[in-house]
């Protein structure tokens, strides 16, 4: 109260929240005490800003509780999203000073529909973000420019119907600061010249997948956008031309080259030695024309280089990881799919001492004793990606886990030559992990109890682990209270128990993969409900799961926006029931081999911002249940349907549907009910491995 | 045959017209005056082909007095016109004709007596050469005018003429009259008229102005009439700025010889604008054919009378005595004209071609393609169509480019230039509106003529005036530019002249203000 009145004295004129009083009681009594009337508007919005961490939709309730309390919660709101756009001309209208406009759950915006939104509210937005969305042109591009002057952020990717006069009409946007305009692939260097001419303020520009561009507008935009910081130029044509009068940006710090395949040894050799000092991310990975030459010879240009990605892009040899020493100050290399030549994966130890994050991903050629030389020299070494290097043994996880002490990712899926005695050092020595990725792995009760140690977990990936049970996840539950994801996918040895353990010793919990745990039954989710942040939950295969179990995880779980509940055969129209009066914030569900009927699937259409359904082999589904459904949900984007309703709903509806964006997958996949043990799956994919 | 008949009719009733305000400002001081409303009645649209305005066949041979000093001779020829235009009767037309053939008949006494005067005076008083010089010139212009207007309509016009009078079926058959065409040049004063040719070096004239004709007909009916040179010559008196257009490539250029070491010699527009590929090196007089020009060469003296000199070539053999020659553009006001104070010469006769179609013509060469460049040079035109494809590469101020990378060049240059997008809407709307362009203006042509009152000429040629200035502000291609300019929000500054539609103004309409204003 004391901060309060100092606030309002320093600023007299600040609006302040008068509550009028209103007749009729009002539903949340609590927020009109008399405090609150004298609240500045700042210190209003703190409390709100709490208010929604914790329950985004308590900002409605309070919204609803007097006109004064409606007024201040429309000064607060910064982000609207809307889910269709026909509700965008009323959302803007209701918040006048949302600054961000993120349009990624309407899948079909209509130019008219942005123009008429647009140019009813206020010019205050800063940030649109039409990546998701489709069915605007450049009419649409033009009233938002023209209305939003103060437009910095604008994301329109995949507007892959978008070309030149879009993206001249994205000129007229003159301040803006952020661009992607990734996948537009009608656009030339015609259009980019518009922008470069037009936008100079520009800091960060997407133009990955515009096949269109060419060196002569990739130099425009070298030439006008001086400012740019970031710049993705993947999968472009960009070619030596063009290339050193980008690395001649003077602010350049990120650059992303990925897929280029005209630029080879000759563009990288071209450049000047220090050529940008500026540069300090640089992600060439997939060049398929590059060899340890060109990288070689692009490292004396960029002296101040902090991460480097050269994955999937050429064998490393020695004399190129040798190279760099040249940038003494690399932080992050990302070498993923490549070839070791041998002493090169040894040299990383010498040429790279300062590496903070190194990622050796289903490399080949990683060898124990080099693997060892190597992170032996890499104390400060805090990720490290070992994923499928399926050579490594227990000789690298020791040097590993006795050099790199103070690893905070780790992540060697498939690693499965790693026997679980060695496991064991992981949870010994690297206390701080905080993600751990042990998929596929020998991992034993013994192991998790040593990840004990690790309380900062917050990410643990223990699928395919057969060998662990309930044991293993209580010591789990019990060390590691920030847990927010785990994956527990085709653990066969769970229980129930082990999963309450978990739900109880984890209340931060927000993704769980409890997928083919075959024994697990409604129990789990019922402790599991008790996870409100919970916002993942999949459980596929699960047959002894029923709708009792979901309509309690529908009840504590109201942010849950992913559930898979495909093959848990018991799962009725109860729990859909349950879902479409709790769960609003579902945005994705796969009902696939359910009981559920047309009711089950009619009453699912409730909820307004279901955009993903799977409805696959659903004995009860009829063709006109179905087609009820996908009419009401107005804001579905993918649906997954068994082809034989292809055939057997009007075809007028299906494109009706269509015409709203939403995409339609036709699965043709045999029924079959049974779902083979967690070790017979296992061993099969053992074999595809070994053959 | 009735419609012929009007259409003739018409012809006569214009031709009379034409003469009364010849009347009335037939001093031969004023050719300012004259030749503007000559220019006034040939010519109410500059920059535009008038296929529909029937030929003047009077105006020429009127004309072709008023060098002489006898006007009363045209007023009394005139005195008796008027009420032979009232009505559209046969006996009017074959008044008319009779004028005419007369007409010609004092032209050829009035040649052939300048002619004797010059040979007597054989110093050559200054004031008979000037004399001559404003004759010939305002004679040609006006027969190269009347012939390359009228030609489309001459079939129509053929059978009637030839019925009448044999003088008028010469002029049928050769498109006109030779009489005065030769007389481009102040050595040449002297041309023969009708059918008798003297000598051979006469008959290789005749040919050349055969030729010409012809080819006056041809450029006409391909719709690629260049009226400009007569609106060159009407606003000549009046004062005006360089026109310093397009100097580079005109060539001559850097070149300092200082004044008088070279021959400065100029030729008349209509010897510009010829078809001529050989040129005499004397006097500058061009030619189809290079035996025309060694027959032409024999006129200057013996020592071209050579068999050798005969043989080959004369360039070759004129170049070893004759001194430098340097060529002026006959524009007055033009920088390549020998009265501009900083006159720069033009190297060859070629240049002056180039040069004068460049700057003082009308850019009568559309290409096809774009249907907006428009060229004077028909070399220009070619070039433009090798690279005037689909690909036409725009920037925001208007300037195109035939190559992507030059026009990123060009907007790398220049602070806020954008590249623009081809309108395809736009280019298409301007192209269907090109036949609108022409037609409703032919129509209105051919009915502004039909209902020609005779009696008060000035007032009607006035309204003509106007009504044409009106058509062609609403039909010009620039009604269409607004569109471009709010698309790009650029202004268009004039980087590339030849796109200007109006780039026509300076020589040609400048004077129609001043006439619409004075009268």
């Amino acid at each position: 109260m004391a901060a309060a009145a100092a606030q309002q004295h320093r600023h007299p004129k600040r609006r302040r929240l008068f509550l009028s009083p209103s007749p009729s009681p009002s539903p949340t009594p609590t927020l009109v005490a008399p405090p609150l009337v004298t609240l500045a508007d700042e210190l209003l919005f703190l409390v709100l800003d709490r208010v929604a961490q914790a329950d985004p939709r308590a900002l409605k309730s309070f919204a609803l509780a007097s006109r004064a309390c409606h007024a201040a919660e429309s000064r607060h709101r910064r982000v609207v999203r809307p889910l269709r756009p026909d509700l965008l001309p009323a959302a803007l209208a209701r918040y006048p000073c949302a600054t961000r406009l993120d349009l990624s759950l309407c899948a079909r915006v209509p130019d008219a529909a942005l123009a008429s939104a647009v140019s009813s509210s206020c010019s205050a937005l800063r940030a649109v973000d039409l990546s998701r969305s489709r069915g605007f042109g450049a009419a649409g591009v033009t009233a938002l420019a023209a209305s939003c002057p103060g437009l910095a952020d604008l994301d329109l990717s995949n507007g892959v119907d978008l070309g030149d006069a879009a993206a001249a009409e994205v000129g007229r946007a003159r301040g803006l600061r952020r661009l992607s305009l990734a996948r537009w692939k009608p656009l030339t260097d015609m259009g980019l010249g518009c922008v470069a001419v037009v936008c100079t303020e520009l800091r960060e520009l997407s133009l990955k997948w515009c096949l269109g561009v060419s060196d002569l507008g990739i130099q425009l935009l070298a030439l006008k956008c001086r400012k740019l910081t970031s710049l993705d130029l993947s999968y472009t044509m960009i070619t030596k031309d063009s290339f050193p009068a980008i690395m001649k940006l003077p602010n350049l710090q990120e650059l992303t080259l990925v897929g280029c395949i005209g630029i080879d040894d000759d563009a990288l050799d071209s450049l000047d030695k220090e050529c940008s000092k500026s540069l300090q991310v640089l992600d060439m990975s997939q060049c398929q024309n590059i060899t340890d030459v060109g990288v070689s010879s692009i490292l004396k240009s960029v002296p101040n280089l902090l991460e480097l990605d050269l994955s999937y892009c050429c064998p490393v040899t020695p004399s190129m990881v040798r190279s760099f020493q040249k940038i003494p100050k690399l932080q992050t290399l990302k070498l993923e799919g490549c070839k070791f030549m041998a002493y090169a994966l040894k040299a990383i130890g010498t040429s790279c001492v300062s590496l903070r994050e190194l990622s050796l991903s289903k490399c080949s050629g990683v060898m124990d004793t080099e693997l060892s030389l190597a992170v032996s020299r890499l104390k400060n070494l805090l990720k490290l990606d070992i994923t499928c290097c399926r050579n490594i043994t227990d000789v690298s996880l020791a040097a590993i886990t006795s050099s790199c002490t103070s690893l905070i990712s780790l992540r060697m899926e498939s690693c499965s030559r790693v026997s679980s005695g060695a496991l064991q050092l992981i949870g010994k020595h690297c206390s701080h992990l905080e993600e751990l990725d042990l998929t596929d792995s020998d991992l034993d009760d013994e192991g998790l109890k040593a990840l004990a140690r690790c309380s900062k977990l917050s990410s643990l990936k223990i699928g395919i682990c057969l060998k662990i049970g309930d044991e293993g996840l209580t010591h789990i539950g019990r060390s590691c209270p920030k847990l927010r994801d785990i994956d527990l996918y085709r653990c066969g040895g769970l229980s129930d128990d082990g999963i309450i353990q978990i739900a109880q010793g984890c209340p931060m919990l927000e993704c769980i993969n409890l997928s083919y745990c075959t024994e697990i039954t409604d129990r789990s989710l019922i402790s599991l409900s008790k996870c409100a942040k919970l916002n993942t939950l999949e459980i596929r295969g699960c047959p002894m799961i029923t709708s009792t179990g979901l309509s309690e995880i529908a009840m504590g779980c109201r942010l849950l926006s992913k559930l898979d509940i495909k093959k848990c055969f018991e799962i009725n129209d109860v729990g859909m029931l349950y879902l479409s009066q709790f769960s609003h914030s579902l945005r994705q569900i796969n009902l696939s081999y359910c009981s559920v009927t047309d009711i089950g699937l009619l009453s699912l259409s409730s909820i307004s911002g279901l955009q993903n359904m799977t409805i696959v082999h659903l004995a009860g589904i009829t063709p006109n249940g179905l087609t009820a459904t996908l009419m009401v949900c107005g804001c579905l984007t993918k649906v997954k349907v068994h082809e034989a309703f292809k055939s057997m709903m009007p075809a007028h509806m299906i494109k009706n549907v269509e015409a709203r964006g939403c995409v339609f997958q036709w699965i043709d996949k045999p029924f079959k009910v049974e779902v083979e043990p967690c070790d017979v799956w296992k061993q099969q994919s053992q074999d595809v491995l070994v053959r | 045959m009735e419609g012929r008949m009007t259409s003739l009719e018409a012809t006569m009733k214009a031709s009379s017209t034409m003469a009364s305000s010849m009347v009335r400002n037939a001093d031969p001081d004023q050719q300012t005056l004259r030749s503007n409303s000559v220019e006034q009645f040939y010519f109410p649209r500059p920059g535009q082909s008038l296929p529909g305005i029937p030929p003047f066949f009077g105006p020429p041979s009127s004309s072709l007095y008023l060098p002489n000093d006898n006007e009363a001779k045209f007023g009394n020829q005139f005195e008796s016109n008027p009420s032979q235009n009232t009505d559209w009767d046969p006996q009017a037309i074959v008044s008319n004709l009779t004028f005419l053939e007369q007409k010609i008949k004092q032209v050829k006494d009035i040649v052939q007596s300048m002619n004797n005067r010059e040979n007597q005076v054989a110093g050559g008083s200054s004031e008979l050469a000037a004399k001559q010089q404003l004759i010939t010139a305002d004679l040609t212009s006006i027969i190269i005018q009347l012939i390359s207007t009228a030609g489309s309509l001459l079939p129509s016009m053929k059978n009637p003429l030839l019925s009448s009078n044999p003088a008028v079926r010469q002029l049928g058959n050769t498109l006109g009259s030779p009489m005065g065409f030769g007389m481009n040049a102040n050595q040449r004063p002297s041309v023969d008229s009708k059918t008798d040719i003297p000598d051979t070096g006469k008959t290789s004239d005749y040919d050349e102005l055969m030729n010409n004709l012809n080819t006056a007909q041809d450029e006409r009916d391909e719709l690629i009439k260049c009226p400009n040179p007569c609106g060159g010559e009407g606003s000549e008196p009046t004062p005006m700025e360089d026109h310093d257009v397009k100097e580079s490539d005109d060539g001559g250029e850097g070149e300092n010889l200082p004044p008088g070491s070279y021959v400065v010699l100029q030729l008349e527009k209509e010897e510009i604008l010829a078809p001529h590929t050989h040129f005499c090196l004397i006097c500058g007089k061009g030619f189809k054919r290079d035996a025309n020009l060694r027959m032409h060469m024999r006129g200057h003296g013996d020592e071209y009378k050579t068999p050798a000199a005969l043989a080959k070539p004369t360039k070759d053999s004129g170049a070893d005595h004759a001194p430098v020659t340097r060529y002026s553009c006959p524009f007055v006001g033009c920088k390549r004209n020998k009265e501009h104070k900083k006159f720069q010469p033009l190297k060859t006769i070629l240049c002056v071609k180039n040069h004068y179609k460049r700057s003082h013509c009308d850019k009568s060469y559309t290409c096809s393609r774009c249907n907006t460049k428009k060229f004077s040079v028909i070399a220009d035109l070619k070039t433009h169509e090798k690279h005037c494809g689909r690909d036409k590469w725009l920037c925001s101020c208007g300037t195109t480019f035939s190559r992507k990378d030059k026009l990123f060049g060009h907007v790398a240059l220049f602070q806020g230039h954008t590249p623009a997008l081809p309108m395809e809407d736009v280019k298409v709307s301007e192209a269907s509106e090109q036949p609108h362009d022409s037609e409703p203006m032919n129509e209105m042509a051919r009915s502004m003529v039909y209902s020609f009152p005779s009696s008060s000429s000035d007032g009607i040629s006035n309204l003509d005036m106007k009504m044409a200035d009106d058509v062609r502000g609403y039909f010009s291609p620039l009604s269409f530019d607004p569109c471009f300019g709010a698309l790009d929000d650029f202004t268009r500054p004039g980087f590339d002249i030849s796109e200007n539609p109006f780039s026509f103004l300076p020589s040609g309409s400048c004077s129609y203000g001043q006439q619409n204003g004075d009268s």
